[in-house]
């Protein structure tokens, strides 16, 4: 494989006051993120999901440098950009872009969608002249399915799917190799959730662009990722390819998951497993394995000693005491 | 759609002064308000050449006089000649009136912003050094100053702008911090964009609006302090005319002659006023949200 991003030992903690802290002087740590470890290779889409608050927003905000990591290394494109500052994070950054959720709040409402796209490029001294900026925005325009035309109008005079496009725009203006999509389509209407899906594909195959795709959403994983990582508590909890993750999960959370997930084949019934109890906070991670108190077939190990995320197939990894195939027994029957 | 279309992809073509220009030139109410603004300044400018007296000129003879073919607006407690006191009045009135306004918003903004953007200890340097200019009434500071500087036109300035500053700073920062936590913003920092360019292309653009809102309503206040700081002294000395002064000295004459009071607080009421209306459409022009609608 070769590496375009390798990110070992990843970890991010936030120190909060708590409510009586003032008084009694306590801090807690909340472990957003804890040891993640990753790697993404060219033209290759990972799929970050989980719940929400699991850390797998920070965890693409980490490697985008836009929040400063605690611990582990970020290596891209062969350097290391953990500690880069100044040009060196600048020139990082033009080849790590970003897509956000709510492509309403991405877009400035004061600034035209020229100005929009244009403005990585401006930043970066790459435009040489007015008619370049503008040609350079219509192409960019034009290889996102929108016309060239609309490139003096606001934000707001479009729908929720074209600014999309506009903020996939921006992200491919300085060419870079990766893409952070931190939840793209989850604020779309489901019918425009599967063209910009469709888009970025295109554009990935065109440009051979790399996605780290975090999402909560399991069906439109299924359809873009070549990977998936499964993120609980901060850490990854099970690694594999789509294939494996999807047919044989391995961690009984990942299991868990993917039995909530709709089906779209209703001949397919399945039971869905509800785990009990909520997600603790992550200031309070429990001991050993983070997820043994919401876990059926929790034993005493899970509490003394964490499962490291160990192999149980080629590429594929889960960090369970107990990891085999479909650890809660099988939940799909096809009658 | 395509009305809008095309009247967005033409304002974004120019500037935004001339976009300002062409949104107040296409709306009347606007356009007469620019018009009264202009008329004033210009009589503030022409005062030796249109005051039909010496506006401090005394005359025994003809104190308290209503309102005549003589004397337009009728004359004061000293005989003098309320409209050329007006007239010359405006030059004080309306220069200070702007001038530490305009002041007071650029300090302030560039406090706020600064202060909304980094947060944490330069956040804190910069809010506890405003509170304590906070702590005081704008009236209070401003005597504390004109004590210290001593009388004078540009020490007033001073006074009125270091008043006024932390007010503007204070909703600077408030509105700065909303708009840090935009995605918008983090985008442009991962497009490589510097920290000025994000502070003058972002956050600017998105709180100018309050700011021009603010800025309006304090042209009042500061036309208003300079009266009270001339009453005390500390501000216009005693002959010389501004429109605080006449309201100040018509007050212990009420009862002698209404008039002085009735011509300067008309004036001050339409300047504000048309002060107020331009900021809100000002306001407007720099949203495009707005514009459309």
């Amino acid at each position: 494989m070769t590496g375009l991003l390798s990110v070992e030992g990843l970890a991010k903690s936030f120190a909060a006051r708590s409510r009586w802290g003032a008084f009694v002087g306590g801090k807690s740590v909340v472990r957003a993120v804890d040891d993640v470890s990753v790697e993404i290779a060219e033209s290759e889409t990972l799929a970050l999901v989980g719940e929400s608050g699991c850390g797998k927003s920070t965890t693409g905000r980490l490697i985008m440098r836009l929040i400063e990591p605690s611990a582990g290394r970020i290596v891209f494109e062969g350097t290391d950009i953990t500690a880069a500052s100044g040009g060196a994070l600048r020139r990082a950054r033009r080849r790590i872009q970003m897509v956000f959720q709510d492509p309403r709040s991405s877009l400035s409402p004061r600034r035209t969608i020229l100005q929009t796209i244009a403005e990585p490029l401006d930043a970066n001294g790459l435009i040489r002249s007015a008619v370049h900026r503008r040609e350079t925005v219509a192409q960019l325009l034009d290889s996102v399915g929108l016309s060239p035309s609309v490139m003096g109008r606001y934000p707001h005079q479009f729908s929720g799917g074209q600014r999309q496009r506009i903020g996939i725009a921006r992200s491919i203006a300085l060419g870079p190799s990766l893409i952070v999509a931190d939840e793209p389509v989850s604020a779309l209407d489901v019918s425009v959730q599967a063209q910009i899906i469709n888009l970025m594909q295109d554009l990935q195959k065109e440009r051979r662009l790399s996605y780290l795709f975090i999402s909560h959403d399991l069906a439109v994983v299924r359809h873009i990722a070549d990977r998936v990582a499964v993120m609980y508590l901060g850490r990854i909890v099970e690694i594999g390819r789509k294939q494996q993750v999807f047919g044989a999960p391995h961690h009984p959370y990942t299991q868990a998951l993917l039995s909530a997930a709709p089906e779209a084949r209703p001949s397919r019934t399945k039971k869905r497993i509800v785990l009990p109890g909520d997600v603790p906070s992550p200031s309070a991670i429990p001991s050993g394995c983070s997820f043994r108190t919401r876990c059926p077939i929790a034993q005493d190990i899970c509490t003394r000693e964490r499962p490291p995320l160990r192999d149980v197939a080629a590429g594929h990894a889960a960090a369970c005491h107990f990891a085999t195939p479909n650890p809660l027994g099988t939940t799909v029957t096809t009658p | 759609m395509t009305t809008t279309a095309d009247a967005a992809s033409e304002h974004s073509e120019r500037g935004i002064l001339a976009q300002i220009a062409i949104s107040i030139a296409r709306d009347r109410v606007s356009l007469f308000f620019v018009i009264v603004l202009v008329a004033i300044a210009l009589v503030a400018i022409l005062a030796d050449r249109i005051a039909p007296f010496d506006p401090i000129a005394q005359s025994l003879l003809s104190i308290n006089l209503p309102p005549s073919p003589e004397h337009w607006l009728g004359t004061d407690q000293f005989g003098r000649d309320i409209l050329s006191r007006i007239i010359y009045g405006a030059r004080t009135s309306l220069l200070l009136g702007t001038i530490a306004p305009a002041l007071a918003a650029i300090i302030g903004t560039a406090l706020g912003v600064t202060a909304g953007y980094f947060g944490g200890w330069i956040d804190r340097v910069i809010g506890r050094f405003l509170d304590i200019f906070l702590a005081f009434p704008a009236l209070l500071l401003g005597i504390l100053i004109a004590a210290a500087l001593g009388a004078g036109f540009w020490n007033m300035v001073v006074v009125l702008t270091v008043a006024f500053a932390p007010r503007f700073a204070r909703i600077a920062r408030a509105s700065t911090l909303s708009i840090r936590s935009e995605a918008f913003i983090e985008a442009a920092i991962a497009s490589g964009v510097r920290t000025p360019a994000i502070m003058l292309n972002h956050i600017l653009p998105n709180i100018a609006g309050s700011i021009v809102v603010v800025l309006t309503l304090w042209v009042a206040t500061a036309i208003r302090l300079e009266a009270t700081l001339s009453f005390l002294g500390l501000g216009t000395q005693a002959p010389k005319a501004s429109w605080g002064v006449i309201i100040r000295d018509g007050l212990g004459n009420l009862f002698g002659s209404p008039w002085p009071i009735v011509a300067a607080g008309l004036s001050i009421t339409v300047t504000v006023l048309a002060f107020n209306m331009l900021g809100d459409k000002v306001r407007d022009v720099l949203d495009p949200e707005a514009r459309d609608e």
